[in-house]
């Protein structure tokens, strides 16, 4: 798979993340049709589309916060399945930052970060504090670390969700909207938390509306509407001469402004 | 009613801020008028009545009742002659120390459990040790004690038995009940739901003769259950079916965002209850959880159904005494003081309780 400009290149040996025929209903509603997609390791993709394309249901298909009922999802190797064991396994591995943050208010920021790797990766607690300071100095905010969540911006919330995702040390990360609920003015702040971790060679996955984000750090950009894949290709490519029509619509709408 | 200020009058002197005062908060509208009027009246016809009854005309201390039958006001000599039998009931009169120090022992075990520096696991072998404790004084028959029949377990330290112990286990069950109910797996899920339904469709009076007339029936002949053993279950049966309701009101109100996140980082289903969804759902549940409480703490003098003397129940007895018949308004209000101070308890804790978990967590 192409390579983007900014970033190390990208080791696309085995896929990190691979899925194979994926279909998925809501009732009678086909939210996902035929998804065919690999996420190679240390590849970051930029996942795009209209409301409604499937684009978060996909994503939270991957760490099976939904359940999909047709074809494979494999994470690196491991196939998906109903069995809880696997299920909490590829959990593990792999990091999620929400659209709403969903941190947790009745727990300090620092308890936020230390609560996984204390009790899925038995971490002595002395050590998973330091490594969680650690990750608070990366994203710019050690020094809010014994305050509650709902004492700190919007930005900064979501700065301590991607921390706490990266304290399990995960090896791929999924970001669901990550900027959608913040005010103009604290996206930036969380957008260069994530340009950083894409230069460091993590495999992410991220669905987003920030076009300049993507064109700084995807690999590849994948277009979705109505449920389906509809375009996949290198950010150059994608931008300047997209193949499908309702790519160049879509494009046209959000890079209009 | 909030503060509104009349612009131009400045109030002088305490007399002019309380007409200030009172002309701003009490007579601010016709309507608050007349109702501060009617509380006014109210007041004026009530309060002296009382007072003249319990404080002026009565009686504190008689030998026999022959002064009380001759005053107006309260008789409360009756109270003097009769306290440790309302207490404690039939319990031996020179053994009372025993469940006197009981009833300090539940006190001094729940202000401790109040205090949220001692929650943790040594307060599970603190409560076993007193539990321990209360049953050896209770019981007695060892060191020098006489050794004293359930049956004779009265009064208040049968009150706090049933409602401390009673909602000690029916609040875990409830716990595990709520989680049932909201369980992905059918039939848990049908067994919580078939249990939560049913009990709340049949009364307690109705729990507690099943478990005390039917539940003998269907053992072995020979084999009995103590009677306070049952009272005890049938009440922690009942109360769970309760409580369950009020924590699953707690469990749906957690946003689903918790448990994504929660599963997302790859906790397992018990850790992401006890670690993030109890934590929160039983802080929003404190109200209504308090509110069962209080219900489910005066709920215990039902037992006087299945002839269990509770501290409402050793009251009526003593009122039976032919000598001291008829002041049943003392002995109801000697019982609703004690009810009264342990449920104001209960309300101003979970009132404190509630303000602690929300200090600077939420904006």
């Amino acid at each position: 798979m192409a390579q983007s400009n900014a970033a190390p290149a990208a080791d696309t040996g085995a896929p990190m993340i691979e899925l194979r025929n994926v279909h998925k209903w809501y009732g009678e509603f086909h939210v996902l049709k035929d998804i065919n997609f690999q996420v190679g390791k240390g590849e970051r993709v930029v996942v795009c589309g209209p409301s409604g394309s499937g684009k978060s249901t996909m994503i939270r298909c991957i760490n099976r916060l939904e359940e999909h009922q047709k074809g494979q999802i494999l994470v690196n190797g491991t196939e998906l399945t109903a069995d809880v064991r696997n299920v909490e396994a590829i959990r593990r591995e792999v990091g999620m930052v929400f659209q709403q943050f969903n941190l947790f208010p009745h727990l300090t920021v620092l308890e936020n970060l230390t609560l996984a790797p204390i009790w899925v990766r038995k971490t002595p607690r002395k050590e998973a504090e330091e490594q969680a300071m650690e990750y608070l100095r990366r994203v710019r905010i050690p020094d809010q670390a014994l305050k509650y969540p709902g004492q700190l911006s919007g930005g900064q919330q979501q700065r301590v969700a991607i921390a706490r995702s990266l304290c399990m040390k995960p090896q791929v990360m999924l970001f669901d909207e990550p900027t959608s609920a913040l005010d103009p003015e604290m996206i930036k702040e969380v957008l260069d938390v994530m340009i950083e971790l894409a230069q460091e060679g993590m495999t992410m996955i991220c669905v987003t509306h920030e076009m300049g984000f993507a064109r700084t750090v995807a690999d590849n950009m994948v277009f979705m509407d109505r449920g389906e894949i509809v375009e996949v290709g290198p950010p150059t490519e994608f931008f300047a001469n997209p193949k499908s029509e309702r790519t160049r619509t879509f494009l046209g709408q959000i890079l209009a402004h | 009613m909030s503060e509104i200020t009349v612009p131009g009058v400045a109030p002088k002197g305490p007399i002019g801020k309380a007409v200030f005062w009172a002309r701003a908060n009490l007579f601010n509208s016709w309507l608050n008028t007349i109702i501060t009027l009617v509380i006014i009246y109210g007041v004026v016809r009530l309060v002296p009545p009382v007072i003249q009854w319990a404080f002026l005309d009565s009686v504190w201390s008689a030998p026999d009742n022959s002064v009380c039958r001759a005053a107006l006001g309260a008789c409360w000599a009756f109270i003097g002659v009769w306290y440790r039998f309302i207490l404690f009931g039939r319990f031996p009169y020179d053994e009372q120390w025993r469940p006197l120090l009981v009833c300090f022992i539940f006190i001094a075990l729940l202000l401790m459990s109040c205090d949220r520096r001692f929650w943790n696991s040594w307060l599970m072998l603190i409560w076993v040790a007193g539990t321990a404790v209360i049953a050896t004084l209770m019981w007695g028959g060892v060191l020098g004690m006489t050794f004293v029949e359930t049956d004779l377990w009265n009064g208040l330290p049968l009150t706090l038995i049933l409602a401390v112990f009673g909602l000690g286990f029916a609040f875990p069950l409830a716990i595990l009940l709520a989680l049932g109910r909201r369980s992905h797996m059918p039939a848990i899920r049908a067994l919580s739901v078939g249990y939560i339904e049913f009990i709340r469709g049949v009364p307690l009076i109705t729990v507690l003769f099943m478990a005390s007339v039917m539940l003998p029936l269907f053992l072995p002949t020979g084999t009995t259950i103590n009677k306070l053993l049952r009272a005890e279950v049938a009440f922690i049966l009942f109360s769970a079916a309760y409580l369950a309701e009020v924590v699953r009101g707690g469990l749906q109100a957690v946003p689903k965002g918790q448990f994504e996140a929660a599963d997302a980082l790859g906790l397992s289903y018990r850790q992401k209850m006890q670690k993030i969804v109890l934590p929160q759902a039983l802080t929003i549940a404190i109200p209504p959880l308090v509110n069962t409480f209080i219900g489910a703490f005066k709920d215990t003098s039902l037992v006087i159904v299945i002839g269990l003397f509770d501290l409402l129940n050793t009251a009526n007895a003593a009122l039976n005494d032919p000598a001291w018949r008829g002041y049943y308004v003392e002995a109801y209000v000697m019982i609703s003081i004690i009810y009264f101070v342990f449920c104001f308890f209960m309300s101003r804790y979970s009132q404190h309780l509630e303000m602690s978990f929300n200090k600077g967590k939420r904006r």
